[in-house]
């Protein structure tokens, strides 16, 4: 792992708020079979953060290869790109507090424009893109700014219940300043039918939260006679400030 | 009305699902030639100081079954007690060090296996040291919000009864859940979601 990467802002350094569990989908959601057996039954234990949750892993801007923000071509043979709706995926990191969280790793993975997955459990009879693998990764910006180009992912069916589908989307993995801000979400794209019908999207209880996850067609970031844009904001758990609390010295 | 709160909700949280390792580990599951190596899988090299230790577990399902799909990550501090993080604020840890690793359940039998090091204590906010203690994330299918819980050292008996969350644990037959078994070098730590031995997860 590379040092971290210089920058003018301080660290971050204070605890973060306190993640609101009623916002994200409950661990037992009987509409996702899967999660029956694999949600925790017992009440968590709640405690203020510790250097343990406060720190967490830096990645520098040299891991990110030239192609690694590019999906279109990052598993093409030379010269070839994958099929499908060419799109530009972007949006800011940014925490509770509005501010932009620069230096964080994203990575991203997705269906290709089949809805077909690149994975031996993969069992959908779509057709495998010979040109595509379906992932990515990109380091946040000063600003918090990320953006990657892709093929627009198809919709599949999964077997959940009868007739299930996955509305089209693009999973994400973020990383923030501390290992308490570890998540893993989804994104949607607006219009989709597909969307209000998901066991998956389901999950979650408030509409808003499902709002949160549906990235808008962005016509000002969209490349003329080449790629339509989507924008999706990310935010990750805000740090409060640490100016009127007494703090021990070495904490 | 008083002012809006201008503060924002967080991302809310979707499950990894059953191909994670595509973003995750894309080697591991055969999509080779995007980038070099997966991330997370050498935390340790040949200058690193510390006592070299093998950490092993399965997770299992409420069927008492391994998930073969998961994703395990750890975080932890170096053999001192420092964590290599920008938000460490008492001093520079092990620069051999990352304390951060990943790992994907062996997609037959379900163990994931780090090569690390026993981490030093680290202090809690009043002042009291922790015991030496391994930061745990585990995603998968069926897991709707990434689930966090720590492993602590068997061998380490009088730290962890001093240990400040421990204590918090009202339940004695549950701290039995957090400490890992310790043969030789190597610690074994096997996560419960449910059942008798529901491992103690934590909300952080």
């Amino acid at each position: 792992m590379k040092p971290p990467v210089p920058t003018n802002a301080p660290p971050e350094t204070g605890a973060f708020f306190a993640r609101d569990r009623a916002w994200h989908p409950q661990a037992l959601t009987p509409g996702y079979k899967t999660s029956v057996l694999r949600s925790p039954q017992k009440a968590l234990l709640s405690f203020g953060n510790t250097l343990s949750e406060m720190t967490g892993p830096v990645f520098g801007h040299g891991i990110i290869g030239e192609l690694d923000n590019d999906l279109i071509h990052n598993f093409a043979k030379p010269g070839e790109s994958a099929i499908g709706s060419r799109i530009i995926v972007h949006g800011r990191v940014l925490d509770e507090r509005g501010r932009a969280v620069p230096n964080v790793l994203i990575e991203f993975w997705q269906a290709n424009a089949g809805g077909r997955y690149r994975h031996k459990k993969e069992g959908y009879l779509a057709a495998l893109d010979p040109n595509f693998g379906g992932c990515g990764r990109a380091i946040s910006g000063d600003d918090g700014s990320y953006s990657f180009r892709t093929i627009k992912p198809g919709p599949y069916p999964w077997p959940n219940g009868v007739n299930d589908w996955r509305p089209a989307h693009i999973h994400f993995s973020v990383f923030g300043s501390g290992f308490a801000q570890r998540l893993i979400t989804q994104m949607y794209f607006e219009g989709d039918p597909l969307i209000p019908l998901c066991p998956i999207v389901r999950t979650l209880n408030d509409p808003r939260a499902i709002e949160a996850l549906t990235a808008p067609l962005d016509m000002s970031m969209t490349i003329p006679m080449d790629a339509t844009a989507y924008k999706f904001d990310i935010v990750l758990r805000g740090r409060r400030s640490t100016l009127f609390e007494n703090r021990l010295e070495g904490n | 009305m008083p002012q809006p709160l201008t503060t924002l909700k967080e991302t809310p949280s979707q499950t990894g699902g059953p191909y994670v390792h595509i973003g995750l580990t894309p080697n591991f599951c055969g999509i080779e030639g995007v980038w070099p190596t997966d991330l997370g899988t050498a935390m340790v090299n040949a200058k690193t100081k510390g006592e070299r230790i093998t950490v092993t577990g399965r997770v299992f399902d409420g069927a008492g079954a391994p998930l073969r799909d998961c994703v395990v990550e750890i975080w932890q501090a170096d053999a001192t007690g420092l964590y290599p993080s920008p938000s460490e604020t008492r001093g520079a840890a092990d620069p051999n060090f990352t304390g951060w690793g990943r790992c994907p359940a062996d997609g037959e039998t379900g163990e994931y296996r780090f090569e690390t090091i026993k981490p030093g204590r680290v202090s809690f906010p009043d002042g009291r040291l922790q015991a030496p203690h391994i930061s745990f994330w585990i995603v998968a299918r069926g897991i709707n919000l990434g689930l966090n819980t720590r492993l602590y050292f068997a061998d380490e008996a009088a730290a962890n009864a001093d240990d400040p969350i421990l204590n918090r644990v009202e339940d004695p037959a549950r701290l039995a859940t957090l400490i890992a078994a310790r043969e030789g070098s190597a610690f074994t730590f096997d996560v419960h979601l449910q059942g008798p031995k529901e491992t103690v997860f934590l909300d952080i």
